[in-house]
């Protein structure tokens, strides 16, 4: 195989060599734990705030609203069942939309179980949230609004301000799912008015294990994990140093190259979707045509499935991401596209590309010159194909 | 670079199908599955001599549903009606030197596939001699 092409940047991101550079010291040298009086602990303790004030510069936050998580999963489990716990004697309804992360969606369904009701919004054919829906679903006992900034598999960019505006207004705590979002596109918690907000490090060049969530002064929220009193006593557990050192680093790159980034990686975004839609008939671009993340392109192929897709693009070097129900161990098709109203055939041949730091024009110009073919040969094999009958 | 649940004769099934288009004037067809739930297979045979002379098959599906139909299609040619309907997805599965828990189904679905050709060849054929 000549060429390796990597447009899986939703997965998982390749750290920066300064992230893992900035961590090294605090496997060895700095094992110490933070909580310790004595020197052992000075060094990791003053690690884990500078973290903390890195992180919170890059997201116009103040350092103690920032609470270290081991994962962005992590974060939205804490921002939903801790709110949800917090505010119970208040009410027991949440409202949340059709297309988040199974982070979100699966807590609400374990709360469900114990007796609250949840609100999910539906979404429109750009998987975006109308944020009067979500003023006509406030209620008396509403007691959260968790909506993502951006969708994991589209791409779509939420319209968060508008529903702050609402939720502000009624005094209800807005959570929004940054974790796509933070490191590709300026994220000012401040400007957009959320009380929460989940970043996870390994989706913007940070390490695995590393997450946080954003939680506005005054914001009551119980924790999930009790013990010790790290994190201000609302996550208990010696803190993962290097992680931390890990994601601050991240953060401080990200602040440097975000702006050119969004700029170059757009245009190549650009370049593969008019690319593919010139090349191959029946395809359609899922998530919003503006209002998407810049390294997102969501396309589905009729007439093929996902799975066979993916295979054939990495025996060609090409790593990319299906939604088809096939390629997912539950079998079922992805519920963001569902939601938006795809139908499960269409939705059988999705695949998603996303890009990052290390893509290139010449990776983008491989995709293009590979794809055709391994549609050709897929739809070949397909009976439902209608350029077939002859 | 290949990393997959699959065995190596999945890929190769995969890659390189055995039998994929289809025969003009076929004796038999059947279409099993479809598209919404996400595998659809298409299986036509031609018999000679109550025996299967050729068979093809088209898939819209995974990996392991082209694989299925490959193998099944490769299984049954050259052999009785009788013997050819006896084809399990067990023997779908070990053929292909097992298949994921998940992708089980995959192997039904192509046994299934090849009995409904058969099925569809015996009322032409007892249509025929009407």
């Amino acid at each position: 195989m000549n060429r390796i092409v990597y447009l899986d940047y939703a997965a998982s991101t390749r750290p920066y060599p300064e992230v893992i550079e900035a961590m090294q010291p605090f496997f060895l040298e700095h094992f110490g734990n933070p909580s310790s009086f004595h020197v052992f602990g000075t060094a990791p303790k003053k690690a884990i705030e500078q973290a903390r004030a890195e992180l919170a510069d890059l997201i116009h936050a103040k350092p103690e609203e920032i609470l270290f998580t081991a994962s962005g999963t992590e974060a939205n489990n804490l921002a939903v069942k801790g709110i949800a716990m917090a505010m119970e004697k208040k009410g027991k309804h949440i409202i949340t939309s059709a297309i988040e992360h199974y982070g979100v969606l699966h807590s609400c369904k374990m709360l469900e179980r114990l007796g609250f009701e949840i609100t999910y919004l539906p979404v429109d054919e750009y998987g975006m949230v109308d944020p009067d829906e979500v003023g006509r679903s406030i209620r008396k006992d509403t007691i959260l609004v968790s909506v993502m900034l951006a969708n994991h598999e589209v791409g779509t960019l939420q319209p968060i301000r508008e529903i702050a505006e609402i939720t502000r207004g009624k005094k209800i705590p807005l959570h929004s799912d940054a974790r796509m979002a933070v490191g590709h596109i300026p994220v000012d918690v401040g400007a957009l008015g959320v009380d929460l907000l989940t970043i996870s490090g390994q989706h913007f060049y940070g390490p695995k294990g590393s997450g946080a969530l954003f939680i506005s002064r005054g914001t009551r929220i119980q924790p999930l994990i009790h013990g010790g009193i790290q994190e201000q006593g609302r996550r208990a557990g010696t803190e993962d140093v290097p992680a931390i050192v890990g994601l601050g680093k991240a953060s401080v790159m990200a602040k440097e190259k975000i702006l050119e980034e969004m700029k170059r990686i757009a245009a190549l975004r650009n370049k593969l979707e008019k690319g593919l839609i010139n090349q191959i008939d029946e395809l359609k671009v899922n998530g919003h045509p503006e209002k998407r993340l810049p390294g997102f392109l969501n396309i589905c192929v009729r007439y093929v499935e996902g799975e066979g897709m993916i295979m054939m693009l990495v025996s060609r070097g090409i790593m990319a991401a299906s939604g088809s129900a096939c390629s997912s161990k539950a079998l079922k098709a992805s519920h963001v596209l569902t939601a938006m109203g795809v139908d499960h055939a269409t939705a059988q041949g999705s695949l998603l590309f996303s890009l990052g730091r290390e893509t290139q024009e010449e990776d983008i110009d491989y995709v293009l010159a590979e794809m055709p073919p391994v549609i050709k040969r897929l739809r070949m094999m397909s009976p439902i194909y209608p350029g077939n009958r002859s | 670079m290949q990393h997959s649940d699959y065995s190596e004769k999945v890929m190769d099934h995969f890659n390189n199908p055995r039998n994929m288009g289809e025969i003009r004037n076929p004796d038999g067809e059947s279409q099993v599955g479809n598209p919404t739930c996400g595998d659809m297979m298409q299986i036509q045979i031609k018999v000679e001599d109550g025996k299967i002379k050729e068979a093809k098959f088209k898939t819209f599906g995974c990996v392991a549903a082209i694989a299925t139909s490959s193998i099944s299609t490769e299984m049954i040619i050259g052999k009785t009606l009788e013997e050819a309907e006896k084809l399990t997805n067990d023997a779908v599965a070990l053929a292909l030197d097992g298949l994921p828990a998940h992708k089980r189904h995959c192997s039904v679905l192509a046994a299934e596939a090849i009995q409904a050709a058969i099925q569809n060849y015996r009322e032409h054929a007892l249509g025929g001699a009407k």
